[in-house]
């Protein structure tokens, strides 16, 4: 459930809000409904790294990936597929870190 | 416990956050770049090509609408001048906004204010030398005239109607990992671009390394090592040309100059021969019966490309070529009466002053036998990240001061190393000048007599404008501003406190060289000297080498029938003149009963080479790795001293040395016992390069072939690793035509066949797009690299070029 909450809202907020909203939205989601620290974590990860991995294909793929190429040779990187786990990497650091954050406030709060 | 837990939780997620949108070091916010929503991979353009579209756009007076090719380039129809540019400068943004923003920052020494304190000696250096002094006088000319005003105002408005559309996402990807916003782009910014050619074209001068020789080895040795008239001479204009006006009176030369030069008769090599190339032929020559003309001008090859392609069509105007991003109107094309192209003059429109100031103030400087105030420029150079740097500027009739301590000269950066401290600059880039009404009116001309009245009002970097009519008229015209001076003036530093130093006015430019349909039946330019001695004036000392201008002219005589594709043929002719006069008589000096059977085969190689730098030759690798030994055999014991900055003499008084004087004292090696002569050297260099290349490549064979021995790539504006095309290989070299060599190249080919109904062929050496996200970011790279040329659209209506449309877009106005 908290999973498809942090899917849901930060593939919306990324269409108008910076990047970054996705914290905010793994964070009070966690607050809202989190369960264990564990699961928040793995749902926050999994949330926000599914919709950047998803959002990332559907530019990368009709560009063939070119300047996915690109930029992962710049990064040193030998190919696409590198820059894009580094991408859901990042995006569910961020997603997992901010959910963490959620659930222990909540604990915190609500005991 | 808890609170700890809770409290670490979100310090560590907030302080990470905090790393992923923040720039650190060269590395970019890695959230803000990599976060598919607005970052970087939104640049990735899809395959799938939207049809049609219409956009809304405010400031619009009516419909325009852009058809685009198979590359992608715009052809625009607009039913007013006004929308003409708007659209123009819209487009050109659409397509290359970064490379418009980082070229005037680069020009106006604003980088430091993105990239941070590393770029703070360019800046520095581009303030110094009074960029934005020059930028600001020409942009208040050009603004002073109502039909050019008119044109840089709608093409700004163009290009800002895109930047305020823009948002995080649709930044060009540059902005993304510089993690910089665009700007508002300024009319001045025109100015700055044609400050920024200027600065590429007659910013270099080698006036300190020459002051240097002359106070080292005398007047006798650098009059007959740097002579005004070179062992081989092949003018632009043709020897004999009569000329046709009454000249000024040439100003006398100073008295201190003379002094100088006759003074008790005692007291990096230049890359020469890289360059551009254009001729035109008339219809005696071609099979058409009308004139075709042809140019590549030659400059740092990059992604994205110097040049912007596009078609430019209102009721007043439909004309087809290349533009430079950044400024309106069509800077090398054709329309259908005329065509025109232009190459680099290399006039001497720079020179350096000696400054005598008063006391340490430095309030007031000697000039005319009197004491002068001086005048203080403040530049304020804003830093990413750190105060704001405050840089005064002292300015001297001449122009400024660039460096007036040893200690202003930043150290670092190469290109200042030519700078002498202590002098002012006077340099044309500082004038007044309305260079776009030049290319305004060029556009819109439809003979020869509007092509000479579009010149007059060129100023800088004078070029070689060369030309072709339908009304079968072809010329050529070294054009600019040039100052009237006496010979030599400004080959050395000069007094800044004689007036008589100073420039003494202008050539009319009706006076400038130029010659009309010549009996030879063609016109042509390589960089070569613009006159033979005949002409009344000074331009100056030296230009560029003769070798691509005889090449042309040879092949060009011999020329009769001929088609676009001779001329594309002769676009990548890689015959080498040098070799033709020098490897004979280099064969001739060495001793073959001396040599192994490594040095014996490469001997043989080089009798049957036919003096091409093809990409699979091994004779040109040979050939030229022992000029290269030859040359710095000869002059590198005098002319590279650490410590000292010497202008070493040219290849072609290295070629007069060889030809003509064996027993000449610069054969031998001061650092020897012996007294080394022609034939020694001529052996010495030859052992050098094959132990050399032996070394590097292992015995002849695959790896010596020049295509693999050349360098020849082309990098990303930024140097961007990935983003390139790393190493390729390719025939030619410098001095040939297709001067191709390093990231030094044809940055544009074009053969336009005039008559009845004009075609233009021509190629980019990357692609439009300045997106390394699209697809059009280098497709025509292989046909560029392949030696062929694209035929040219050139729509005369909107609805022509059936099958070659790829996508059509509407402007309309928006209320």
């Amino acid at each position: 459930m908290l999973f498809l909450i942090i899917l849901i809202l930060s593939y919306a907020a990324g269409f108008f809000m910076p990047w970054w909203v996705a914290a905010i939205v793994a964070f009070l989601a966690a607050l809202w409904i989190g369960k264990t620290p564990g699961r928040s974590f793995w749902s926050g990860f999994f949330g926000v790294a599914f919709v950047w991995v998803a959002l990332a294909l559907f530019k990368t793929v009709p560009n063939d990936h070119i300047l996915a190429t690109r930029v992962a040779h710049m990064f040193t990187l030998p190919g696409w597929g590198y820059l894009l786990a580094l991408t859901a990497v990042i995006g569910g650091l961020v997603g997992g870190m901010s959910a963490l954050s959620g659930i222990l406030v909540r604990r915190l709060i609500w005991g | 416990m808890r609170f700890l837990k809770a409290f670490l939780s979100v310090v560590v997620t907030l302080v990470f956050i905090w790393a992923l949108q923040t720039k650190l070091g060269s590395i970019p916010p890695l959230g803000k770049f990599l976060n598919p929503a607005t970052g970087f991979w939104q640049n990735a353009e899809s395959k799938h090509i939207t049809v049609n579209q219409t956009l809304k756009l405010p400031g619009l007076l009516d419909k325009v609408t852009i058809s685009y090719d198979e590359h992608m380039i715009p052809h625009i129809f607009a039913r007013n001048d006004h929308d003409l540019y708007y659209a123009q400068g819209y487009i050109t943004a659409h397509d290359r906004l970064w490379q418009m923003d980082i070229q005037t920052r680069s020009a106006s020494g604003r980088l430091a204010e993105v990239v941070g304190p590393g770029a703070l000696a360019h800046d520095r250096y581009e303030r110094r030398m009074g960029m934005v002094y020059g930028a600001e006088n020409t942009i208040s000319e050009m603004m002073k005239d109502p039909e050019i005003k008119q044109v840089i105002t709608a093409y700004t408005e163009g290009v800002n109607t895109y930047v305020h559309q823009l948002t995080i996402r649709d930044y060009p990807i540059e902005f993304k990992l510089l993690d910089y916003k665009p700007e508002e782009f300024k009319p001045i910014n025109c100015a700055f671009l044609l400050k920024l050619m200027s600065e590429t074209l007659t910013g270099g001068s080698d006036q300190f390394a020459m002051t240097n020789n002359l106070k080292h080895f005398g007047a006798a040795t650098v009059n007959d090592l740097f002579p005004d008239q070179h062992f081989n001479e092949e003018p632009i204009i043709p020897v004999g040309t009569k000329w046709d006006f009454k000249p000024l009176l040439v100003p006398k030369p100073s008295k201190g100059f003379e002094a100088q030069m006759t003074a008790g008769i005692q007291p990096p090599q230049k890359i020469d021969g890289i360059g551009s190339n254009n001729w035109a032929v008339n219809g005696s020559k071609t099979a058409s019966g009308y004139p075709i003309l042809a140019n590549d001008p030659h400059l740092t090859l990059s992604f994205p490309s110097i040049w912007y392609q596009i078609q430019l069509t209102s009721p007043s105007v439909n004309v087809n070529g290349v533009s430079l991003p950044g400024a309106p109107c069509i800077v090398i094309g054709y329309n259908q009466k005329i065509s025109w192209g232009v190459t680099n003059v290399g006039a001497d429109v720079l020179d350096w002053y000696q400054i005598k100031f008063k006391d340490e103030s430095k309030d007031e400087y000697w000039y005319n036998n009197r004491w002068n105030k001086v005048t203080r420029r403040i530049e304020a150079i804003k830093i990413r990240g750190e105060q704001t740097e405050y840089d005064t500027v002292i300015y001297t009739h001449h122009g400024p001061v660039v460096y007036e301590t040893v200690a202003k000269k930043d150290t670092g950066i190469g290109y200042n190393r030519n700078v002498p401290v202590g002098d002012a600059l006077r340099w044309i880039a500082h004038d007044t000048s309305d260079d776009i009404k030049t290319f305004y009116l060029l556009n819109h001309a439809k003979n020869y007599t509007d092509y000479r009245a579009a010149l007059t009002y060129f100023t800088a970097p004078a070029q070689n404008f060369i030309f072709a009519s339908v009304d079968n008229d072809i010329a050529i015209t070294p054009n600019g501003k040039f100052p009237l001076k006496y010979k030599d003036q400004g080959k050395f530093i000069l007094d800044g406190s004689d007036p008589a130093n100073d420039w003494q006015g202008w050539i009319p430019a009706s006076q400038n060289p130029t010659v009309k349909n010549p009996p030879r039946g063609f016109v042509s330019s390589a960089n070569q000297s613009s006159t033979d001695a005949t002409y009344p004036y000074y331009i100056n000392w030296q230009f560029g080498s003769y070798y691509r201008g005889k090449r042309i002219n040879d092949r060009l005589t011999a020329m009769h029938g001929a088609t676009v594709d001779s001329m594309r043929l002769m676009q990548m002719d890689n015959y080498s003149i040098l070799a033709q006069d020098v490897l004979p008589t280099m064969i001739k000096y060495l001793d073959p009963t001396k040599m192994d059977a490594e040095q014996l085969k490469a001997v043989d190689l080089l009798k049957k080479w036919d003096k091409r730098y093809d990409a699979n030759s091994i004779g040109a690798t040979v050939f030229d790795a022992w000029w290269q030994h030859f040359y710095n055999l000869i002059w590198a014991d005098k002319f590279y001293i650490k410590g000292e900055y010497f202008q070493p003499p040219y290849n072609d008084r290295t070629e007069k040395l060889l030809l003509t004087e064996p027993n000449s004292k610069w054969f031998d090696n001061a650092k020897t016992q012996a007294t080394e002569t022609c034939t020694d050297v001529v052996n010495r260099a030859f052992y050098d390069a094959i132990d050399e290349l032996t070394t590097k490549n292992g015995p002849q064979g695959e790896k010596w072939e020049w295509g693999y021995i050349k360098q020849t790539y082309i990098s990303h504006t930024a140097s961007l690793p990935g983003f390139g095309t790393g190493n390729f290989v390719a025939g030619g070299t410098s001095g040939v035509i297709d001067a191709l060599k390093g990231d030094n190249g044809p940055s544009w080919r074009m053969v336009v066949q005039l008559g009845p109904q004009v075609k233009g062929y021509g190629i980019l050496p990357t692609g439009e797009s300045g997106n390394p996200g699209s697809y059009y970011y280098d497709d025509m790279l292989p046909v560029w690299k392949s030696g062929q040329l694209s035929e040219l659209l050139f729509m005369q209506n909107p609805g022509d070029g059936k099958g070659r449309i790829k996508k059509t877009v509407v402007l309309e106005k928006k209320d």
